[in-house]
């Protein structure tokens, strides 16, 4: 386990490092400065500007500056937004877009499993078939085209929540709609394939004969193996969440870190976009490697040293 | 209880004339009575029995069928601004509505439609090219080569796709290329982990130390022996890339960094029709968003369909 886990660590720090050089030269390889658009700036306050952001030495001592600031967790200035450190700006997006996002994942799993088990318990039936059809309908809307109908149905037809920003409950419910279908579509599906399997199994027709209640029977001994292949998929369904967040908190005008990216995109703010990225990259990559784990302690027929055993 | 004894009686009665000796006809044994059924065509007839797989089918055939045509039949271009009619609702005279240009949103629509359906399928056919090579020389080979080459393989797939892709497209020209190209960088990871695992698989076949003995070279054996047997998932593989790439290109049009104007993608249109449906100009955006839902639904659910057709394990 231990051997395995020390892998698995230095693997995701290769990753990592990969991430953070192909996003360094990435943005060297970008035609042009930052500056250019400002031509009032004379040559030597382009000059002050290029030192004050390490710009005027030469790349490869600009890259090993980088990487050591990276590794204390320090990216740096903002080009475009002066005196603001990208620090700061992750420091004020990001607990906004966590809280989209950990509300999102949460009512994904929940409502994603339920209609999975209501549909795999009654299989074929009406219930199945509904279930399944918002799952389809899940996966082939784009979360943003479905955000942009959610705004215009609800929001201003209706006139029944807020159309944008971020202040109470209300504000909440669209976005995180919005965000969590998807991710929704496919836990439902995977659960309820999954629990189709288990129903099958010997254990459960043990589990009946015993006498024990229907619930039970469900939530005791079918789901809880049912729900292995799910744990699978969290960490790219993560991903998934977080990407959709760039679109989602520019639609509805959250001050989030996606909202950040999108416009240090369009601004090309070289430092916002790189801090950004390796800072998404960071914490999707470390959740990759938790579901690994926890799957592994989840199901006790899988040992993660195996590999090492044979 | 009484059930067996019944048939018991049943049975001794008729069993004198169950069996007779029957007349032997010479070669008869030989004739196959019916042609085998090879393993595309029961895949064929399972797809075709199953309903929702052939929706997605006709729908995409539609789709295909109006990508083509549509810009066409459209009375208007797709690039022409005529600024005396904007934001005008569908009528007999501009199906789908104009947008705040003037522009016809149906010829738009059709054109979004190439766009999307040509990113989707030129994508998946590079994914094809390099994840099938690279997973079919590392899973034949096998060993040293294919533990590196998985190595490799395994850190590629711990970079979030998404963002790959915006940051190739923040650096490369925006345009239809850029994101082709910025897709295809990770893109083909999965492809090849999937050949490389049915590769390790068939290899170990008869058939294949059969042709190994004839001295037949290693890309033949990779490409007359194991691609074909692996060819099932590959192709729900390809199906079901296309959707995830017209996502793609949707979500990078709609930020700001896909297809750039005057061209009309499916995410750009939605994009544009953002600051305008406060107002109630529902076309602008309903066309774009309902054709972008409908070909990936179409993808997915033939997909799916064939995942289940083309699986060995189901086949009766």
């Amino acid at each position: 386990m231990t051997k395995y886990l020390v892998k698995r660590f230095i693997a995701m720090l290769i990753t990592l490092w990969l991430i953070i050089t192909l996003t360094f030269f990435l943005m060297h390889a970008l035609p042009g400065s930052p500056f250019n658009e400002e031509r009032s700036t004379s040559e030597a306050v382009q000059r002050n500007l290029e030192a004050h952001f390490n710009l005027d030495k030469p790349v490869p001592v600009q890259y090993i500056e980088y990487l050591k600031s990276v590794i204390q967790f320090d990216f740096g200035p903002s080009i475009k937004k002066s005196s603001q450190t990208v620090n700061e700006l992750l420091g004020r997006g990001f607990p906004v877009s966590f809280e989209l996002g950990l509300v999102t994942l949460t009512v994904a799993i929940l409502s994603g499993i339920t209609l999975g088990v209501l549909a795999a318990l009654r299989h074929n039936g009406i219930i199945d078939y509904m279930a399944m059809t918002i799952a389809v309908l899940g996966i082939s809307i784009p979360n943003f085209v479905f955000a942009t109908l959610l705004i215009q149905q609800v929001a201003v037809n209706w006139e029944l929540l807020p159309v944008a920003t971020w202040k109470s409950w209300r504000h909440m419910v669209l976005p995180t709609l919005a965000l969590a279908t998807g991710p929704m579509a496919i836990i439902a599906r995977l659960t309820r394939s999954s629990m189709l399997e288990v129903l099958t199994q010997d254990y459960i027709l043990t589990a009946k004969a015993k006498g024990l209640t229907p619930a039970k029977i469900v939530l005791k001994h079918a789901l809880k193996n049912a729900l292995l292949p799910v744990v699978t998929v969290l960490g790219s369904l993560a991903a998934g969440i977080l990407t959709g967040t760039f679109v989602i908190e520019k639609i509805f005008a959250i001050p989030g870190m996606g909202k950040y990216f999108v416009d240090s995109i369009n601004n090309r703010d070289y430092p916002v976009i790189m801090g950004t990225t390796i800072f998404y990259s960071t914490l999707l990559i470390f959740l990759l490697f938790l579901v690994d784990v926890a799957y592994g302690l989840l199901d006790p027929r899988i040992k993660l040293h195996r590999k090492e055993a044979k | 209880m009484e059930a067996p004894k019944q048939q018991e009686s049943k049975r001794a009665s008729v069993m004198d004339e169950w069996f007779v000796p029957k007349k032997r006809i010479l070669g008869e044994a030989e004739t196959v009575i019916r042609p085998s059924v090879s393993y595309w065509k029961d895949a064929w007839r399972r797809l075709l029995k199953n309903k929702l797989a052939m929706v997605g089918l006709v729908c995409l055939i539609l789709l295909i069928f109006m990508a083509i045509f549509g810009p066409i039949i459209s009375p208007h271009s797709a690039t022409h601004q005529v600024l005396q009619q904007q934001n005008l609702p569908p009528s007999s005279e501009h199906w789908f509505g104009t947008d705040e240009l003037g522009r016809d949103v149906f010829a738009r629509t059709w054109e979004g439609a190439r766009i999307s359906l040509f990113v989707g399928v030129v994508a998946a056919l590079i994914d094809f090219i390099i994840g099938v090579t690279y997973g079919g020389i590392a899973g034949y080979k096998g060993g040293k080569l294919d533990h590196y080459m998985m190595r490799f393989v395994e850190i590629l797939y711990g970079l979030p796709y998404l963002l790959v892709v915006i940051l190739v497209s923040v650096v490369l020209e925006p345009g239809l290329f850029s994101i082709i190209f910025a897709l295809s960088i990770t893109g083909w990871v999965g492809m090849a982990r999937m050949v490389r695992g049915q590769v390790l698989q068939i290899k170990n076949y008869e058939f294949v130390l059969a042709s190994q003995t004839f001295g037949t070279k290693t890309s033949r054996i990779i490409r007359r022996n194991l691609l074909p047997n692996t060819m099932g998932p590959i192709i729900v593989q390809m199906t079901l890339t296309v959707p995830s790439a017209i996502f793609a290109e949707a979500f990078l049009s709609f930020l700001g960094i896909g297809i750039q104007p005057p061209l009309a993608s499916w995410g750009s249109m939605a994009s544009d029709a953002l600051p305008v449906i406060l107002s109630g100009d529902w076309w602008r955006l309903f066309f774009p968003a309902f054709f972008i839902s409908l070909t990936m639904f179409s993808f997915n659910v033939l997909g799916d369909g064939l995942q289940d057709a083309l699986d060995p394990k189901l086949r009766r």
